[in-house]
């Protein structure tokens, strides 16, 4: 059963139970939000277990977001902090 | 009961967030001005970008969050905190953002756009990539996938590897570009981007998935050239 999703042939396709590594690639956002049903969830990790190359697709997707994480602009224009300062300091003394 | 312990208690699954967050608006109402300036530099530039959504000019976008910033320091002595900071102040800001855009008479069919861009089909990866149909393997990867490195020094936080991640944001539809960097640059929760942007779950997940794979796939041509 542990090798269920290597079955060589296109009824890999069809079979309702395997999913192949061009169903799981879809399946990757929902699976990192949380959002498979258990059924699904547990056919998403069964084809983890059993494939050589979608680990390292998941963990590219995992990579990818931590890269965008990182592109966070963080900060504001002098002008603009300067003019809330002012805000905060009326409302403050308010 | 301590601060701690009904924090806890609130917010049992999230406790240093609560605590982080009831440590912030407990500051801010003391009237710390160091909270304050904390409290922008992290969420000035993400609240520019999600306020232009709604209004079409920059200048109007940073008039919007300002009036949001003072709709935050009337409203902080009574807000509840039964959502976290951030859900609150992304919803002060969004309802000001909203009024705002239907005053200069934009019409943003942001809800149709996400439908459209939602719809249809759109393969996380180009379907060549994989084994065709009748084939031994159908379905399977056609060629195997290369780990990329993940040295400290290795290219995912190099300058190069973030211009090709913000290029790759650049080019994707409205609907999946709003949505990726609420969620994945600005760190917005799933529900924060459902609310500010008037999406099902169902669709924020799906231009969540479209966009992350499409960048996913630029970063990867990013290597093979390397
Ligand atoms: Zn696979």
């Amino acid at each position: 059963m542990a090798d269920a999703d290597l079955v060589t042939t296109a009824a890999v396709d069809t079979d309702p139970d395997t999913l192949t590594c061009r169903q799981f690639v879809e399946l990757v956002t929902d699976y990192l939000e949380g959002a498979l049903s258990p059924d699904e969830r547990a056919r998403f990790e069964t084809h983890l277990l059993g494939c050589d190359d979608c680990p390292i697709y998941l963990d590219q997707m995992r990579q990818t977001i931590r890269t965008l994480g990182a592109l966070s602009e963080e900060g504001l224009a002098p002008a603009a902090k300067a003019e809330l300062l002012t805000i905060f300091r009326d409302w403050n003394r308010g | 009961m301590s601060i701690d312990e009904r924090i806890a208690e609130r917010n049992p699954t999230a406790p240093d967030h609560a605590a982080a967050d009831h440590l912030l608006v407990a500051a801010l109402r003391a009237g710390e001005e160091a909270a304050f300036v904390a409290i922008l530099e992290r969420y000035q530039a993400p609240m520019v970008r999600l306020a232009t959504l709604y209004v079409r000019e920059r200048a109007v976008a940073e008039e919007v969050v300002q009036e949001t910033w003072i709709g935050v320091l009337r409203g902080i002595d009574g807000f509840e905190e039964r959502s976290s900071f951030k859900t609150w102040l992304f919803r002060i800001l969004t309802n000001q953002a909203k009024r705002r855009g239907a005053r200069e008479g934009r019409s943003v069919p942001f809800s149709a756009l996400a439908r459209a861009e939602a719809d249809g089909s759109d393969p996380a990866v180009d379907p060549e990539r994989f084994v065709p149909p009748g084939r031994e393997n159908a379905g399977h990867w056609a060629a195997e996938l290369t780990e990329w490195r993940q040295t400290p020094e290795d290219r995912f936080v190099s300058g190069e590897t973030h211009a090709r991640a913000k290029a790759a944001i650049a080019g994707l539809p409205p609907a999946q570009r709003a949505v990726i960097t609420l969620r994945d640059v600005d760190g917005l929760t799933a529900e924060e981007v459902c609310q500010a942007l008037d999406l099902t779950q169902g669709n924020q997940r799906v231009l969540l998935h479209r966009a992350r794979s499409k960048v996913r796939g630029a970063l990867e041509r990013n290597g093979e050239e390397a």
